[in-house]
């Protein structure tokens, strides 16, 4: 039993990361390319994660699997945040629909 | 029933891993390269943990730790590079 639960994890955390890597393909600039890649990649290493921690439920494997899933969670809030800011500072393109531009005047689309 | 999920699941990870890698290249500014080999890194931690499941060998959980932190701090310093001007 507990190995098909596993088993779907795994699926769910790789059919997760094929959508982040077909967004990254597909979507029309940085930031939006960006919500598809961080929010998809780490919400599929932690499906990942939990796969690993049901197939091998040992104390070291726990643990590290953990820390991993807690230091992806953070660092991956903190990287979006500094790409973002320095594509924005550095008047990257936006998408031709996008309704709203709050970058001060001056910066855009240089 | 795992012997085969975590094949696919390796070639679903290695198939988006080449799909991140075609925006690397064709990227048109540099941030977009940026975040894409941001997400080529998470794509091979995960590939690691996977096999970490596989094999049972607990230390390839501590090479998934140490690519995400490497990876970290790479994307903050392309980052740092790009505001301070880029490659001009």
């Amino acid at each position: 039993m507990s190995d098909w639960i596993a088993g779907a994890c795994f699926l769910a955390g790789a059919t997760l990361a094929l959508l982040a890597g077909v967004g990254v393909l597909r979507m029309p600039d940085v930031f939006t390319r960006m919500q598809a890649s961080t929010k998809a990649s780490t919400l599929g290493l932690a499906f990942l994660l939990v796969g690993l921690t049901i197939v091998q439920p040992d104390l070291a494997i726990v643990m590290r699997a953990g820390i991993i899933g807690v230091f992806m969670m953070l660092t991956s809030a903190v990287a979006a945040h500094v790409i973002a800011r320095a594509a924005a500072m550095t008047g990257a393109p936006l998408w031709e629909g996008t309704k709203v531009d709050e970058r001060p005047a001056g910066t855009e689309d240089t | 029933m795992l012997n085969t999920v975590i094949p696919i699941t390796l070639a679903t990870l290695a198939v988006a891993a080449v799909i991140t890698f075609a925006r690397v290249l064709l990227g048109p500014t540099l941030p977009d390269r940026v975040v894409s080999i941001d997400l080529v890194g998470v794509l091979i931690v995960g590939i690691t943990v996977v096999a970490a499941a596989g094999t049972g060998v607990q230390a390839f959980l501590d090479v998934a730790l140490v690519i995400a932190l490497i990876s970290f701090v790479g994307t903050v310093a392309y980052a740092r590079y790009i505001e301070r001007g880029g490659p001009s």
